[in-house]
C-alpha cells in the first residue's frame, strides 16, 4: 500500500520544525512578497525563499515504497514550474508569495447528482487527510520523491454522484492575472486546464493535495489544493484548482492545446516515450547527481498499468 | 599640416580606448564562466546544477554569437579601428562557451551513455540543428588565424559567412528545445523570437548593396553637416 498511515515512532514533521519557526517563515514570507518587484532581478540571480530552510529536511523516515528518500524541502519549495507566476523555476516563491489562497472555493458540477461548492473548511474537516509520498517526474528530465498531504479524487467524486454519461473528469486552475503575472502573457491559453479518464480519476492514488511535509501548501507548490497523480508527468498534476467538470467528452487540456505533437492527453510516464523534447530514458532526482533509469508509469505500474491495456503508448501518448 | 598635427594629438587617445574596450570585452566575456564556476562551487546554481548550467552557457553563447554578428553592421555606420579584432575575439568565445555547453550536456549530464545520447539526436531536430552549427563554428574556430585566412584566400570568406546560417540554426535549435510551438507561435517562445529577430535584422544590413546605400546615406548627413558647420564658421 502507498498511502503511508502515519507512524507514531515517526516523529511528526511539528516536532521538528516549532511552531513559532514556523510562523516566523510566514513573517520572511511578508517580506518576500514585498520584493515582487524586484522579481526580474531574482531572475538574474535567484535566491532561496528566506525561512524555508527551516523546515524539515533530509528525515530518513520519510522514504516512498521503493526506499527512495524524499526531496529536501528547499528544493521543493523553490524550484516550481508554475507558469502563472513566471516560467523562471527559481523565481516563482518570491513571484507567487502575494498570492491569496483564503478563502478559496472549488466549484464541483457537471455530469452529477449533486453539484456542490466546496471552501477549504470542507476540504480539511470532510475528508481524512493521509500521507502519501510519490515520485513527481517532469516531462523535462527531472523528478523529486514528495511527502503530500491529501486524499484521494475518488472520495470526493464519489460525494457528488457522477452520472453513468459522465466519462471524464476536468480542472480548472483559478485565473487571477492581477495576482498572477504570467497569466498576461498571450502566448499560453489561460486559465490552465487539466483532465483526466473516468478510471483514473477514480484510482486511489490520484490524490487532490492540500500540504506538503505535514504543512498546508504554499503557493508556490499550488495552494491551497491541487491534483497530484503521480504516474503521469508533472504537468497532469494541476496547482490551485477552481473548478472540477464532469463531462463526456475528453477535455481540451493546456500542454496538449499548445503543442499536440509532444504533449498528449494521457501524458503517462514513459521511458519509451520519443516525441517529447528531452529523453525520457532517464531522469535527474533532484539532489542527487547521476541520472537515474525512468520507470514506466513512474514506478507505479502495478496500481495503474490495467489501465492501460492494449493501448498503444506511443499513440495515445 | 593642421590635419596632420590633428591626427597625431588624436591617436595615443585613440589606442588608449581601443585597450580599454579590448579589455573590457575580454572581461565581460569570462565574467559569466566564472559567476558559472562560483555558483557551482557555493552550491547556489539552482535545485538543478546541470540544467542550469547548460542553459546558462547555452545562453552566454548565443548573447556573445549575436554581439559578433554585430560588429560588421555598426562598422558600416561608424568606421573605427576602436573595434579591432572585435569580431574574431567575440566569435572565439562564442566558440567557447559551446565547447563548455557542449561538454556539460554530453560529459556531465549524459556521462557520454552513447546508447542513450545517439537515438536521442537522431531523434530530435533541435539537437541535430544545434550540432551543425558546433561544426561551423568548429571549422571557423579553427580556421581563424591569419596563416587559414592566407591559405584559404577567397573560401575563407564563403566559409566565415556561414556564420549567420549556424546563428540560425542555434537560434532554432533554441526555440525547438523550448516547451512550445514555434509554427503556431505557442509557450516559451519570447526570448528565441527576439534573438531571432535581432540575428534577422543584421543578417539584412550585409547585402552589399545595402551597405553601401548605408555608407553613402551615411556620407550624404556628414557633408551636409559639415557644410552646415563651415556655413556657421563663415
Amino acid at each position: 500500500m502507498i498511502i503511508k498511515s502515519i507512524d507514531p515512532k515517526t516523529p511528526k514533521s511539528s516536532e521538528i520544525t516549532p511552531e513559532f519557526e514556523y510562523i516566523n517563515r510566514r513573517r520572511f514570507f511578508g517580506r518576500a512578497g514585498a520584493m515582487v518587484a524586484a522579481a526580474t532581478l531574482a531572475a538574474c540571480a535567484p535566491k532561496l525563499v528566506p525561512g524555508t530552510d527551516l523546515l524539515p529536511t533530509d528525515i530518513p523516515t520519510y522514504m516512498d515504497e521503493l526506499g527512495n528518500k524524499a526531496t529536501n524541502f528547499t528544493y521543493i519549495a523553490n524550484y516550481n514550474n508554475y507558469y502563472e507566476f513566471t516560467t523562471n523555476k527559481e523565481a516563482v516563491a518570491m513571484v507567487s508569495a502575494k498570492f491569496v489562497t483564503d478563502p478559496w472555493s472549488v466549484e464541483v458540477g457537471g455530469l452529477v447528482n449533486k453539484p456542490m461548492t466546496l471552501g477549504l473548511e470542507d476540504f480539511q474537516k470532510g475528508y481524512t487527510q493521509s500521507e502519501r509520498i510519490y515520485r513527481h517526474r517532469c516531462v523535462e528530465g527531472w523528478s523529486m520523491v514528495i511527502p503530500w498531504l491529501g486524499f484521494s479524487l475518488s472520495d470526493l467524486l464519489k460525494k457528488v454522484e457522477p452520472t453513468s454519461a459522465a466519462k471524464y473528469v476536468s480542472f480548472e486552475t483559478v485565473f487571477r492575472p492581477d495576482q498572477m503575472v504570467g497569466q498576461a502573457s498571450s502566448f499560453y491559453p489561460w486559465p490552465y486546464t487539466e483532465g483526466l479518464r473516468m478510471d483514473e480519476a477514480m484510482n486511489d492514488l490520484t490524490t487532490l493535495a492540500t500540504g506538503i511535509y505535514g504543512k498546508d501548501l504554499l503557493p508556490q507548490n499550488g495552494a491551497p489544493i491541487r491534483l497530484v497523480v503521480p504516474w503521469k508527468y508533472g504537468f497532469k498534476s494541476i496547482k490551485s484548482i477552481v473548478k472540477i467538470t464532469l463531462t463526456d467528452v475528453e477535455p481540451p487540456t493546456f500542454w496538449d492545446t499548445i503543442a499536440p505533437e509532444l504533449y498528449g492527453f494521457f501524458s503517462n510516464v514513459n521511458p519509451g516515450q520519443q516525441n517529447s523534447i528531452r529523453s525520457q530514458v532517464t531522469e535527474r532526482r533532484i539532489g542527487e547527481n547521476p541520472r537515474i533509469p525512468t520507470l514506466l508509469y513512474n514506478g507505479y505500474d502495478p496500481k495503474v498499468g490495467s489501465l492501460y491495456t492494449g493501448m498503444d503508448l506511443n499513440v495515445y501518448y | 599640416m593642421s590635419e596632420e598635427k590633428q591626427s597625431h594629438s588624436y591617436k595615443p587617445k585613440d589606442s588608449n580606448l581601443q585597450e580599454i574596450i579590448r579589455w573590457g570585452s575580454h572581461i565581460g566575456a569570462v565574467i559569466p564562466i566564472l559567476v558559472l564556476g562560483v555558483d557551482y562551487f557555493t552550491n547556489n546554481l539552482t535545485a538543478n546544477p546541470i540544467q542550469t548550467a547548460t542553459q546558462r552557457t547555452g545562453d552566454v553563447a548565443l548573447i556573445l554569437l549575436v554581439l559578433t554578428l554585430a560588429v560588421t553592421p555598426v562598422l558600416i555606420f561608424y568606421q573605427t579601428n576602436l573595434l579591432k579584432g572585435m569580431r574574431k575575439r567575440l566569435g572565439l568565445y562564442a566558440f567557447f562557451y559551446t565547447c563548455v555547453h557542449l561538454f556539460i550536456f554530453f560529459v556531465l549530464d549524459y556521462g557520454l551513455d552513447w546508447n542513450q545520447l545517439i537515438p536521442l539526436i537522431l531523434q530530435k531536430l533541435y539537437l541535430i540543428f544545434g550540432l551543425i552549427a558546433f561544426i561551423i563554428l568548429l571549422a571557423m574556430a579553427i580556421t581563424s588565424f591569419q596563416w587559414w585566412k592566407k591559405k584559404l584566400a577567397k573560401n575563407w570568406k564563403r566559409l566565415h559567412r556561414l556564420v549567420y546560417l549556424a546563428a540560425i540554426l542555434i537560434i532554432l535549435h533554441y526555440a525547438l528545445a523550448q516547451k512550445g510551438d514555434i509554427l503556431f507561435l505557442r509557450g516559451n517562445l519570447i526570448l528565441p523570437i527576439t534573438y531571432g529577430i535581432i540575428t534577422i535584422f543584421l543578417l539584412l544590413l550585409r547585402p552589399l548593396m545595402v551597405r553601401k546605400a548605408a555608407r553613402w546615406l551615411v556620407q550624404e548627413i556628414r557633408s551636409i553637416s559639415t557644410k552646415r558647420d563651415l556655413r556657421k564658421s563663415k
